[in-house]
């Protein structure tokens, strides 16, 4: 081959120059990617985030009324509602699965109305209804249908309360809500990715010269893809990290307010919808994984679309 | 090496621009491909590389027919194949040097092993102080020269130059032909297209096809 003379050393490059990217790496709509990136995932995460503590909350409201039940001895005229009372907690006594059977005094069930019909109401003439909570033993089995049945039997005006139904709507309503999170979460993904298309399509038509080199000095396909998925990959990670890093920091800040809010009535509601907003290492893990997964999904798509567009152009 | 057998092109619907061109190219061998311009001397130099494809004719380019190779076999058979475009065909946003280890960058190979090589060359084609420029920077013979330079870093079987000397003054083009006559006497085959007389005239043994009407004349 062709002998060419030597070079002198003093001119050999300080770095490596080939670590720099063949897909221009700053451009206008590059910026523009990463920012919509960012939005989408900030997004997406507190879409998860919500979702997450509902899903928490949903389990210890479950887990809560699950282990009680109450017996409610409504007032009948002629009849004893503290006796009523007394005879209700002997005949819970008698079941085994139960740890505890506390009956609620008058006062105490009066106080139950107090957020209803406000303080200093004189309830004295008001046929309340007395309630007697029990608690389920988890090591032993409860026998519900004859507790009922023993109820009925030694008193007329007792029901027996498992919150069934409440627990039922609870679920319900959790199921919804957090269905319906899971569908946003579902459409800013697309929405994402459609960006993503977009801008993949973008920078191919603004690279035409690009590719059209590459290809007549010799690179596959496959060669000119990696490089655009390389190039999308720290747009994605870039994007991806700010958009997880702000919606971690929203859920830290949420979950510092509510700390200082939990004493209000408000805050008391909102701690019972959501929890504490306490995402946790679980939810921020949660949050760190959905942005490395955005990051991975924009580098993934952007090589599949560059494979078939320079599949189209052959 | 290469072969063209009744070969011809035309845009769409359009009247054939290259018709009939039946001609070999051999291995070790030198030519000038020449005409007038807008005669299709690229359009041909294309053909030959494979970026575009015949409306008819057959076209056999290292043993393998062009119309039966897949994308990756188009890839392979490129690798094989230097070329130095009229317009360059520079990246921009790379520098001088980067430019011409392109080539050697996407096989994938590390940058390490082919530096010493690339400089090497460089140096030769008289570019060893503009290694860390970029091309919007340079000279048109700069540019010229490390479009060349792109194009021997492979060390091809072929090389296809279009209008290689068009934009370096008398020295310098000599300088160039020297470098292709080198790389012919080392085995390369060489197509040169140009509508430089003198060029050609430094080179008396070399073949000449000469394009015009659409058709290929061959003077032996």
């Amino acid at each position: 081959m062709v002998s060419f003379p030597m070079r002198r050393d003093d001119a050999a490059p300080e770095e490596n120059w080939a670590t720099t990217p063949l897909v221009p790496a700053s451009s206008v709509a590059g910026a523009a990617l990463a920012v919509v990136i960012a939005i989408m995932t900030f997004l997406a995460a507190l879409t998860a985030g919500f979702a997450l503590l509902l899903t928490q909350a949903s389990h210890e409201w479950r887990g809560q009324v699950g282990v009680e039940m109450t017996i409610q001895i409504m007032p009948r005229p002629g009849r004893d509602l503290d006796a009523d009372s007394r005879k209700a907690v002997e005949v819970a006594a008698n079941f085994a699965g139960l740890s505890d059977a506390r009956p609620l005094s008058k006062a105490q069930s009066e106080e139950l109305l107090a957020p209803w019909l406000g303080a200093g109401v004189d309830l004295g003439q008001l046929p309340v209804p007395r309630l007697i909570t029990l608690r389920r033993d988890d090591t032993k089995p409860l026998d519900e249908i004859g507790l009922r049945s023993a109820l009925d039997a030694a008193l007329p005006n007792a029901n027996l309360d498992n919150h069934a139904v409440w627990m039922q709507r609870l679920t319900s309503m959790a199921d919804v809500v957090v269905a319906s999170a899971l569908g946003v979460f579902a459409l800013v993904l697309t929405a994402m990715g459609l960006a993503v298309g977009f801008a993949t399509r973008g920078a191919m038509a603004g690279a035409k010269e690009i590719i059209q080199a590459l290809h007549y000095v010799g690179a596959a396909d496959s060669f000119i893809a990696a490089e655009f998925q390389r190039h999308f990959l720290r747009l994605g990670l870039r994007g991806g990290l700010v958009g997880g890093c702000a919606a971690t920091s929203l859920f830290l800040a949420l979950g510092a307010m509510s700390r200082h809010w939990i004493t209000s009535a408000g805050g008391e509601q909102a701690e019972a919808m959501f929890g504490a907003f306490a995402l946790g290492w679980n939810g921020i893990a949660a949050i760190a994984a959905l942005s490395l997964g955005v990051a991975a999904l924009t580098a993934l798509m952007s090589r599949i679309i560059v494979l078939r567009s320079l599949r189209r152009l052959d | 090496m290469v072969r063209f057998e009744n070969v011809g092109l035309r845009y769409g619907m359009g009247a054939e621009i290259l018709r009939d061109l039946s001609f070999d190219i051999a291995p070790q061998s030198f030519q000038f491909l020449t005409g007038p311009s807008g005669a299709g001397k690229t359009t041909l130099l294309r053909l030959i590389l494979l970026a575009l494809r015949p409306t008819r004719g057959l076209i056999t380019l290292f043993g393998e027919d062009s119309a039966a190779l897949d994308k990756s076999a188009v890839t392979r058979l490129r690798r094989k194949v230097g070329v130095v475009f009229q317009d360059f065909r520079l990246l921009d946003h790379l520098t001088t040097y980067q430019n011409v280890a392109l080539p050697l960058r996407v096989l994938g190979k590390d940058e390490t092993s082919y530096r010493a090589e690339v400089l090497e060359l460089m140096d030769w084609v008289g570019l060893g102080e503009r290694l860390h420029a970029y091309p919007p920077v340079l000279s048109g013979g700069e540019k010229q020269r490390a479009a060349i330079a792109r194009a021997l870093i492979m060390r091809p079987e072929l090389l296809l130059a279009d209008e290689p000397t068009g934009n370096v003054d008398p020295v310098m083009a000599r300088r160039l032909l020297r470098l292709f006559q080198e790389l012919h006497k080392s085995g390369t085959s060489v197509v040169i297209a140009t509508h430089d007389l003198n060029l050609m005239d430094q080179f008396d043994g070399a073949r000449r096809l000469v394009l015009g009407d659409g058709r290929l004349h061959i003077y032996d």
